[in-house]
């Protein structure tokens, strides 16, 4: 647009009324934008969670095709090949049994993302269903289930997390994502049961409950649906603590069993040689700290785009 | 008050209760039997299990461990032997509690003093340089932040011992890889509720007054800026726990958190579910008197 409008000039008729067959009341000017088309719209502008979108897809690409481009496998030893650095052969260079990093870094990432992942939909889930089953039925329900949260929530979950790996045996990506879901549906329970106490008042949920629908139905077809905007910032910011959680289990011993690497197995096992072979250690760490970052990015991002009072 | 300080300690002794009734069970799942031995004699096997009162029923055990609980016997260490668990508490955690208190006093302050700054600054580049060091200490989890900044200050540059403890100088370098989370977490969150006190009346008034800046911030904005941040103290002295158990074997210090890694390590039950239990009520503890705090200086939430 020109700073100065001075160059626009107005004929004398341009401010008469239209006649009434010109108007065309019901035409929406704008397109209609949906809830999430929107929230993008808002995402996109802000720059650090965008380039964190972008490099945590860049992250995921390579943790997909990565071992399978290399043409080494992750377990293989190579005694002619022990701690080599980067470079034409090996593109992350070898550890102290010569295995490829390169394909140990991405089928690690393998492994530490998907933990991630369903050690954060999992607890997520549950307390989806908890949360909504205490706001929506309230009175004595409501109580107990939050007394009883109030109770878990006061457990340190860490310490617990690592009595439940003893107890479970550790070792898989079963019992470390057992784990972390039993001790961390209680913040997403909270949550939901929150906003679900907002949402129960409103008319779109009397409508249902008026034409019969069935608690169940109302909680998981009208009210969840409507808590999952907000929820998915908690969702976003929870996958770096399952990062956190699964290299500190694999520091304190708890973790995958080797020879299957984790980000967390290869940070502890590089970080006894830093002073040597500081590249085995950095690699991975950057990896882990980078996923991290990006993902609170992506939730700040995310929780900018979803607030309307943040919108100018 | 009363009526809140009495719901939260309700709230802290039934989260002991379970977390205590959880450890027995969950420890009771555990397979295996410490004294099945193809050497020794099932004459002997049963002797033993006798002697440590295993014959008896689940419900019977509970109870003993209960009551033992209560008098504060959290039993014997089944790897060190002869040492109760106790013992081993009371050496080790002084070690921790001046770590951590260290850690997090400092921490703390910085973390504030940064807050304030950026708010300060805000847009420009002491904003921008401290915002880094808080996104660092969000992506840098202490198994990654260790082994550089030893590197880096004990290795390369020399100028803080590697390991160890006992000085002071042994004590700066854990205190910040405990630290730097605290540090990022209050530097955003100082920085976040600054910012929200900056266009209100009363600081507006402060500076229409004639107050010099300085005065403004400390005397007007502090106070009330500090509020907000007061309940993340629970989940700090928490995190500054766990960290300890990674920091303590990083750096070779004989706290406690290097005792119950070693604990895991070894499967010493014994060990594993009494400093369990301790750590449990230590952080109940803990946050209880951070929610009491809370309670006395914002009287909005013990209104609710």
């Amino acid at each position: 647009m020109n700073k100065k409008n001075d160059s626009i000039k107005f004929a004398p008729d341009d401010f008469a009324p239209l006649p009434d067959s010109e108007k065309n009341g019901e035409q929406l000017a704008r397109k209609k934008t949906s809830y999430w088309r929107d929230v993008w719209r808002n995402f996109r502008k802000n720059k650090a969670a965008m380039a964190s979108l972008v490099l945590m897809a860049l992250m995921v690409l390579l943790v997909l095709a990565g071992p399978e481009i290399s043409g080494y496998n992750y377990y293989s030893n190579d005694y002619s090949a022990v701690n080599q650095l980067p470079g034409h052969a090996h593109w992350f260079g070898t550890d102290s049994l010569g295995r490829d990093l390169w394909t140990r870094v991405w089928a690690g990432g393998r492994v530490s993302l998907l933990i991630a992942i369903l050690a954060t939909l999992i607890p997520e889930l549950i307390g989806m269903v908890v949360g909504g089953i205490s706001g929506y039925f309230g009175g004595k329900v409501d109580m107990v289930i939050m007394r009883a949260i109030d109770v878990l929530m006061g457990i340190p979950s860490l310490i617990y997390m690592i009595l439940l790996m003893i107890v479970l045996g550790s070792g898989n990506i079963a019992t470390l994502v057992i784990a972390m879901s039993i001790t961390g549906w209680m913040g997403s329970a909270r949550s939901t049961r929150g906003l679900i106490l907002q949402l129960k008042t409103r008319e779109f949920v009397t409508a249902s409950e008026t034409l019969g629908a069935s608690p169940a139905w109302v909680i998981a077809r009208r009210l969840i649906p409507n808590t999952l905007g907000i929820r998915v910032v908690g969702i976003t910011m929870s996958l770096p603590s399952a990062i956190f959680y699964e290299a500190f289990l694999s520091y304190i011993g708890l973790g995958v069993t080797p020879p299957t690497p984790s980000w967390g197995q290869l940070v502890k096992a590089a970080g006894e040689v830093f002073r040597y072979y500081p590249y085995q250690f950095l690699i991975p760490c950057a990896c882990v700290a980078l996923t991290m970052l990006c993902f609170n990015l992506i939730g700040d991002g995310l929780r900018d785009a979803l607030d309307p009072r943040l919108r100018s | 008050m009363v009526r809140y300080i009495g719901q939260k300690v309700l709230i802290a002794l039934a989260t002991v209760f379970v977390l205590a009734t959880a450890t027995f069970f969950l420890m009771k799942l555990i397979p295996g039997d410490p004294f099945a031995n193809d050497k020794v004699s099932v004459a002997v096997q049963e002797k033993q299990r006798e002697y440590y009162g295993l014959d008896r029923p689940v419900a019977v055990q509970y109870v003993t461990y209960m009551k033992n609980l209560l008098h504060g016997d959290l039993g014997y260490s089944m790897k060190k032997t002869g040492r109760t668990v106790v013992d081993i508490i009371r050496e080790a955690f002084p070690v921790s509690a001046k770590l951590g208190l260290f850690s997090l006093l400092i921490s703390e302050a910085v973390g504030i003093l940064f807050g304030i700054l950026c708010a300060q600054f805000r847009g420009k580049w002491p904003d921008y340089l401290l915002m880094v060091v808080a996104i660092l200490g969000i992506a840098l989890p202490s198994m990654v932040l260790g082994p550089i900044v030893r590197y880096l200050l004990g290795v390369k540059l020399q100028i803080l011992p590697v390991s160890g403890w006992g000085s002071f100088k042994q004590m700066l370098m854990p205190a910040f890889v405990l630290g730097l989370g605290t540090i990022a977490g209050n530097t955003r969150s100082m920085r976040a509720s600054m910012l929200a006190t900056t266009t209100q009346d009363y600081v507006k008034t402060a500076q229409a007054k004639g107050l010099p800046p300085v005065k403004v911030v400390l005397r007007h904005q502090l106070r009330n800026s500090l509020v907000p941040i007061i309940p993340n103290l629970g989940g700090q002295i928490a995190g500054v726990l766990m960290g300890s158990f990674v920091v303590e074997s990083m750096f070779l210090i004989g706290g406690l958190g290097r005792y119950f890694v070693d604990s895991i390590t070894n499967l010493d039950y014994p060990l594993i579910m009494g400093l369990t239990i301790f750590y449990g009520a230590f952080l109940v503890t803990m946050n209880l008197l951070v929610d009491i705090l809370y309670g006395l200086i914002d009287p909005r939430i013990r209104m609710k």
